[in-house]
C-alpha cells in the first residue's frame, strides 16, 4: 500500500513538473544558433540536400559511430544471453561434435526437426519469394539516397531487417549463415572507422567526408563520403538486426538453460 | 473545436509525449510482468522522442531538405531545426538495442525460472 503511495506521489510530481514545462511552452518562430548555422551552411559545406542527414554524418558522425557501437554491442549481449545450450542434443549430436563446433547453425537444423512447425501457407511462401528480393532493394535504395531524400543507414537497415523478419515468419526453418552476417558487419564496422580515419589524414578531421570530393549537388554519387559511410551504416545495421531477429527465434521449449557449457560461438 | 485549432501542433506533441512518459513509468513502476515492464519502458521512450521532435519545431517548419520546395538561399525560414530530429534519429536506435537486450534478459529468466513475474523471483529482492 505504501508502495503505491510513492509510486502516486512520483507520478504526480512529474506530471506536475511536465505540466509547467508546457505551462510555459512557447513554440518557437525561428531556428536555433546551432540549427541556423547547420542550415545556413549545410549545403554547402556537406553538399547534402538532406540536412539531418549532414548533422547525422557528418557534423555529428562521433556519436553515430557511438550508436552504431550501442548497437553492436546490444547486439553482442543479446546473442550472449540467448545463444544455445548443446548439452541437451544427447547422444547423436555427440558423433558430429566436430562438426557442430564448426557450424552451430547445423546443429540448431537437426534440433529443430525435432520439433513440428506448422508450415506457413502457400501464399506467403510465394510472396517472399516475390517480396524478399524487393524489400531488401528498397532497403538498399533508402540507405544510399540517404543525403538526398529522408532516409538513411539506420532506416534502410531496419527495411532489411524487416525482410529477414519476414523470412523468419514465412520460412521458419530457413537457416541464416551466421558467418556471413559476422563477416559482413565487421567488414562493414571497420570499413566506417576507416573512412573516418580517411577524413583525418585527407580532409578536416575525423568523419569530414570532403575528403572524395563533392561531386554534383544533387546526384546520388555527391555529398563526398557520405553515402559510401551510410551504405557501410545501412549493411551493418541490416545484418546487426537481422542477427538479432535470428537469435530471438524460437527454440525448442524444453531446451535447459541450466548451464552454460558451451562455447560461446560469437555474436559478431 | 476552436481551442484544438489555437493551440500551436508541437504543444500538442509535446503533451502527448508527456502523457506517454507518465504512462510508460506508471506501467514499469505497477506492472509485475516483465513483458508489461518492457512495454512500459517503450512507452515512456517513445514518449521522450516525441518531446524531442516538438522541441525542434519551428512555426510553419517543414522537413530539413532542401528541394524546389525549400531552396537553399530561403531554408534558413522554412525549415525546422535538424538537430533534435538527428538526436531523435540516434536515440530511436538506441531504444531499439535497450529493448532487444531486456527482451532476451526476460527470456533467459523465463528460461531458468518459468515464470515472468517479478514477484516470484524472490532472490533478487531485498
Amino acid at each position: 500500500m505504501i508502495k503505491r503511495m510513492f509510486i502516486f506521489i512520483m507520478l504526480a510530481l512529474m506530471a506536475t513538473i511536465f505540466f509547467n514545462l508546457a505551462w510555459n511552452y512557447t513554440e518557437s518562430s525561428s531556428l536555433s544558433k546551432l540549427g541556423h548555422y547547420y542550415v545556413e551552411k549545410g549545403p554547402q559545406e556537406i553538399g547534402a540536400p538532406n540536412l539531418v542527414t549532414a548533422v547525422v554524418v557528418t557534423y555529428r558522425g562521433l556519436d553515430t559511430l557511438g550508436e552504431v557501437t550501442v548497437l553492436f554491442i546490444s547486439a553482442a549481449g543479446v546473442g550472449l544471453l540467448l545463444r544455445r545450450s548443446r548439452r541437451k542434443q544427447g547422444n547423436e549430436a555427440l558423433k558430429n561434435a566436430n562438426e557442430t563446433k564448426s557450424d552451430p547453425a547445423e546443429a540448431d537444423l537437426a534440433e529443430k526437426s525435432a520439433v513440428t512447425h506448422r508450415a506457413a501457407s502457400e501464399i506467403v511462401e510465394t510472396a517472399i519469394e516475390l517480396l524478399l528480393p524487393m524489400i531488401i532493394l528498397f532497403g538498399i535504395y533508402v540507405f544510399m539516397n540517404g543525403h538526398l531524400s529522408p532516409g538513411g543507414g539506420f532506416q534502410g537497415g531496419a527495411i532489411i531487417a524487416s525482410g529477414t523478419m519476414f523470412l523468419l515468419l514465412a520460412l521458419p526453418e530457413s537457416h541464416i549463415s551466421r558467418l556471413m552476417i559476422a563477416v559482413t558487419e565487421s567488414l562493414s564496422g571497420f570499413s566506417y572507422v576507416v573512412v573516418g580515419v580517411l577524413g583525418v589524414t585527407m580532409a578536416g578531421g575525423f568523419l569530414d567526408n570532403r575528403f572524395i570530393g563533392l561531386g554534383t549537388y544533387g546526384d546520388l554519387f555527391s555529398a563526398g563520403a557520405i553515402p559510401l559511410i551510410y551504405t557501410f551504416v545501412g549493411l551493418k545495421v541490416g545484418f546487426e538486426l537481422s542477427a538479432v531477429l535470428d537469435r530471438f527465434r524460437s527454440e525448442d521449449d524444453s531446451a535447459d538453460f541450466s548451464e552454460d557449457n558451451s562455447e560461446d560461438t560469437g555474436p559478431a | 473545436m476552436n481551442i484544438l485549432t489555437d493551440l500551436p501542433i508541437s504543444l500538442i506533441v509535446l503533451c502527448s509525449g508527456f502523457c506517454l512518459i507518465l504512462l510508460g513509468l506508471w506501467g514499469m513502476l505497477t506492472q509485475r510482468n516483465m513483458i508489461r515492464i518492457i512495454i512500459g519502458f517503450s512507452l515512456m521512450d517513445t514518449g521522450i522522442h516525441m518531446v524531442m521532435v516538438s522541441i525542434g519545431y519551428v512555426t510553419g517548419g517543414t522537413a530539413p531538405i532542401i528541394n524546389d520546395a525549400v531552396p537553399m538561399s530561403e531554408a534558413v525560414n522554412l525549415v525546422v531545426d535538424p538537430v533534435p530530429s538527428a538526436l531523435v534519429l540516434t536515440a530511436i536506435v538506441i531504444g531499439l538495442g535497450v529493448t532487444a537486450v531486456m527482451l532476451s534478459f526476460a527470456v533467459r529468466i523465463y528460461k531458468t525460472n518459468k515464470t515472468l513475474m517479478i514477484d516470484k523471483l524472490t532472490e533478487s529482492k531485498w
